[in-house]
């Protein structure tokens, strides 16, 4: 019995280099239930966080009561996490959900009939298209539906309405990571492979904070450094992580920059490949294009000016450069340290020329990992639910516009690509002012989880915009609406996702959803049925029934681009383990690693963008690029460092900075209703450094406000790991609160004080870059909330440790199964 | 080389006045995140271009007396419009006095090559460079405001 929350990565097993990873099952059940109890299992995969970690879910009595993870997949090989084996069934039947729709009447919601609700929504879509035309309409998505919801989605939006104004709070989460893999390979997919973990002698973690949001990763990266022959870790985080301890325990290196400043410290480590001479210079002669450029770009980022830039020591820069030019197999990881902080898409490109430079790039142990927040981020990115055309096609290229609108039968003009697609932050702008009049929500937040809430919540509840909401729960935002929509979730429908990795898996419906509610696919179809959307022929444009249909259609229309699902069936998604794409005739069992050729989706015919100024966003144009001739060879791009927009000042002295907890995930509407995940980690606080705490008179648990030009949050201090200088919030607390007794529950929303702001590349607003002050209102009554067991750690060890999560078990398969794309499992 | 000279006034000018315009029009959108410090951060690129160009107005002196050119002086952009629409006509006129820029660095490179001043030469080319990733902003952001702007903008 493990009580994974306070043992928050399960058992190690460590393995040496270029063995398999050993599996272990891990499982757990409602109170006092045991496998023998459990009536059915049903295939799925895990979605508290981006991993991807395959799961079977237990059933008994017709509700949803634990998970088990499956040995023979190769994201997990059996592991789960904390949240998903705690947070990813109780939600389902809890009291709260909503099982009927809701109308808003005279300023209250009530409750209704699908027939009046949908009623509505189409009456005020069909006026608004006949006055004011398709721009009227907007859709906000989410990194949480599946692949064949977004699909649908993405065919109504761009087909049946015709609008440029769709995306998911995926912008908010993996937009940088898409952006900065097309900008430097042509089009979006990960290069490298989980597996790699098993093959690198050093591993670099961007703005990565591992241990917390994908924990499961990490223990496979733990097993690796425990063992014989361990890989380097190097960490870039402002705060004292478990990443940087175990780069310290390593041998490895901390780089903890100023918040704001990581294009400053990529770019010396860039000019330390140059300067020292560990590029690949065939490799990049035949393989790259822009090599000159880039060395001028960053021959100013000397390891002193660098050290000046960022407040690091120039000797840490140079020791870390040297890890990187010296490894023989170097794999990097990049997350939000680096997406939501300032000069995001630049400094993620920069993490993919350093590969570039070395060559090191689709083999084994040499691969970059730019990760995604959500488990189906990946998916919106690849059916258009965001801005995107389905199947990484390019919107600037006419050839490609044209092979969508021939397999929709409906006229290119219809299909929106007259400019980039509308982001997130600019769709709210438009519902600001009213020229978008009817905002559609699925899935997500935004009332807690977009930057500056205060202005979010106006748009949302004014009277300019009508606001459609499908949730599972009457969240902060669904409570702004016009028309609620009760979905089904997880479990309570079938449907398709794809991680980090590109691992598709396969989720079945294991139980009935709960009153009226109706998966996200069937809202859609409802929707697009009572809109009598035709294609050129008269025909339904959107003809499916069932999720099959959906995603049989969706393989079809990727044949013959990067995201190749053709060789892919709900059939063969039932095997042991989930399969990378592209899976097609050359490759009929999945792809390990992109680019093990050394060939890029860069070709001007044939890539997903021509590509951006790092610096300004201006697109490079159709001629431009094929000035370039890139043909298969990918860019090297820099840009120079700038400021931050926000920098600290005599009234804000302080830099503000956001990020998750490992217990949570999102604004909590899942973890928030686990008991074990929710008493680990119950209520909001704010990580001052020891010395900032000490100047401002502030100990452990002391009740304080952070303020910032935009608006305030009054949280409990907890003194921790975090630079000097820095200040560190979690987003996840909005005022929903489970037991209704977080004393700061309307006070300690961590995007009040975020700014509006984002990259111009991606359009990912930075929520890592705003200045604050802090002060104390009075003296707490014991320590803060905050966990001990992981980045938030207090300074002091004589506070009570983190634990009481529900018993869970684990087994050690042997021998370990078989897994066919990696390199390092053996037949049995 | 009177003309040289008056064309290296007018870079001088056609950068600072492109510069006020760039930040009057932060200012005049600020509601617009990207709008107001992309603009401050392109108008930051046409100061540094006259920071550049300063020791070459120094060799070469400052010319008032040639009537001519004169004319082809922009007037800046003043007070910033409101509204969707007006941001478009902004970007419209920016893209005016940008393009007027641009033009100007081409003229003064053939001269500073008839010349061989190297050092002028270098800061024409890398000064019209930058003008044109301030012209491709531009023009993108245009496109992408154009279409809301036109048809559905309260």
């Amino acid at each position: 019995m493990t009580d994974r929350v306070a043992d928050v990565f399960g058992t190690p097993a460590p393995h040496g280099r270029g063995t398999v990873w050993p599996a272990r099952v891990d499982l757990h059940l409602d109170d006092g239930l045991s496998e023998a109890d459990v009536d059915r299992w049903v295939q799925s995969a895990c979605v508290l966080c981006s991993n991807g970690c395959a799961c079977d879910i237990a059933v008994k009595d017709g509700r949803m009561v634990g998970v088990r993870g499956r040995a023979g997949d190769a994201v997990n090989h059996g592991r789960l996490g904390p949240k998903g084996l705690y947070g990813s069934t109780p939600w389902a039947s809890s009291p709260d959900r909503l099982t009927r729709p809701l109308v808003r009447e005279g300023g209250r919601l009530v409750e209704t009939d699908w027939a009046t609700a949908m009623g509505r929504v189409v009456e005020v879509s069909k006026a608004l298209l006949e006055e004011k035309g398709p721009l009227s309409h907007g859709f906000y998505t989410s990194g949480q539906l599946f692949l064949e919801e977004y699909y649908a989605l993405g065919v109504i939006g761009k087909a049946g309405i015709g609008t440029p104004h769709m995306d998911g709070n995926t912008r908010l989460c993996t937009a940088t990571a898409a952006a900065a893999l097309k900008e430097s390979f042509g089009a979006d997919g990960q290069p490298g492979s989980y597996t790699d973990i098993e093959h690198c002698d050093a591993i670099f973690l961007y703005g990565h904070n591992m241990p917390e949001t994908q924990t499961v990763l990490w223990a496979r990266i733990l097993d690796r450094t425990r063992a014989e022959d361990p890989p380097v870790i190097v960490c870039v985080d402002p705060r004292r992580t478990l990443v940087a301890r175990e780069a310290e325990r390593t041998g490895g290196v901390h780089l903890a920059p100023q918040v704001g400043t990581n294009l400053a410290l990529m770019n010396g480590l860039i000019r330390e490949v140059f300067v020292n001479g560990w590029l690949a210079r065939d490799w990049v002669a035949q393989h790259t294009v822009g090599v000159e450029d880039l060395r001028s770009v960053v021959d100013p980022y000397t390891p002193e000016e660098v050290a000046r830039i960022c407040g690091v020591r120039a000797d840490d820069i140079r020791r870390a450069a040297r890890i990187f030019g010296t490894s023989r197999a170097v794999l990097s990881t990049v997350l939000q340290g680096f997406y939501q902080s300032h000069q995001a898409t630049a400094a993620s490109v920069a993490v993919n020329n350093l590969h570039l430079l070395r060559g090191m790039i689709g083999r084994p142990g040499r691969g970059i990992l730019q990760m995604n927040g959500q488990p189906t981020a990946q998916n919106n990115r690849e059916c258009g639910a965001d801005g995107d055309l389905p199947g990484f096609r390019n919107w600037d290229n006419p050839a490609h516009v044209q092979q969508l609108a021939d397999a929709w039968n409906v006229d290119p003009m219809t299909i929106p690509h007259w400019a980039p697609p509308t982001h997130a932050m600019q769709i709210f702008s438009y519902a600001e002012t009213g020229s978008i009049g009817l905002l559609w929500i699925s899935a997500t937040n935004p009332a807690v989880s977009m930057p500056e809430t205060g202005r979010i919540r106006k748009i949302l509840g004014g009277d300019q915009c009508f606001v459609v909401v499908q949730d599972l729960f009457l969240t902060e935002t669904a409570e702004l609406a016009d028309v609620v929509l009760p979905a089904a979730g997880w479990g309570e429908k079938t449907g398709c996702f794809t991680n980090v990795n590109r691992t598709v898996h396969l989720s079945e419906q294991a139980v009935e959803p709960p009153g009226e509610a109706l998966s996200d696919l069937d809202i859609f179809l409802k929707y697009a049925d009572a809109m009598g959307f035709t294609d050129q022929d008269g025909e339904p444009l959107v003809p499916w029934r069932t999720p099959q249909e959906v995603f049989d259609a969706w393989t079809a229309i990727t044949r013959g681009r990067p995201v190749d699902y053709t060789g892919l069936s709900y059939q063969k998604l039932r095997g042991p383990t989930g399969i990378p794409w592209p899976v097609n005739e050359t490759h009929p069992e999945g792809t390990e690693r992109l680019y093990e050729d050394g060939q890029f989706p860069t070709g001007t015919d044939y890539c997903e963008t021509y590509g951006h100024d790092l610096l300004t966003g201006g697109n490079v144009t159709e001629q431009e690029h094929r000035s370039i001739a890139p043909a298969g060879r990918a860019f090297l791009k820099g840009a120079a460092y700038t400021p931050a927009h926000e920098p600290a000042s005599e009234e804000f002295p302080l830099l503000y900075t956001t990020g998750r907890t490992v217990y949570q995930f999102h604004t909590r509407t899942k973890t928030g209703r686990s008991r074990s995940l929710n008493r680990a980690a119950p209520d909001a606080w704010v990580e001052l450094s020891p010395a900032d705490a000490d100047g401002l008179d502030i100990t452990e648990g002391d009740w304080v406000r952070v303020e910032s030009p935009r608006g305030a949050i009054e949280v409990r201090a907890r003194v921790g790991q975090v630079m000097k200088g820095a200040v560190f919030a979690p987003f996840h607390y909005g005022h929903w609160d489970p037991d209704g007794l977080a004393p700061d529950a309307e006070h300690r929303q961590a995007n009040e004080l975020t700014m509006t702001v984002w990259d111009p590349v991606s359009k990912q607003p930075y929520f890592k870059t705003a200045a604050c002050r802090v002060v104390k209102i009075r003296s707490g009554d014991g320590p803060s909330t905050a966990p001990t067991t992981t980045a938030s750690a207090p300074v002091h060890d004589d506070l009570p440790v983190t634990a009481g999560g529900a018993p869970t078990l684990s087994s050690v398969v042997d021998p370990t199964p078989y897994y066919p794309l990696d390199s390092s499992s053996a037949r049995h | 080389m009177p003309h040289l000279t008056t064309y290296i006034g007018m870079a001088d000018h056609g950068e600072k006045v492109l510069a006020e315009s760039f930040r009057s029009t932060a200012q005049g959108h600020a509601r617009l995140a990207d709008v107001f410090h992309t603009c401050h951060t392109l108008a930051t690129m046409s100061e540094q271009h006259r920071e550049r160009l300063a020791p070459v107005i120094e060799r070469y002196g400052e010319a008032h007396d040639v009537e001519e050119p004169e004319r082809l002086h922009a007037d800046g952009l003043g007070r910033p419009r409101a509204g969707e629409i007006g941001l478009l006509r902004d970007l419209q006129d920016l893209h005016v006095l940008a393009s007027l820029v641009q033009t100007t660095w081409t003229v003064i490179a053939q001269g500073a090559q008839g010349l061989r001043d190297r050092e002028l030469l270098d800061i024409a080319t890398s000064s019209n460079a930058e003008t044109s990733r301030q012209l491709t902003w531009l023009n993108t952001r245009m496109k992408a405001a154009a279409p809301q702007a036109l048809i559905v903008a309260p």
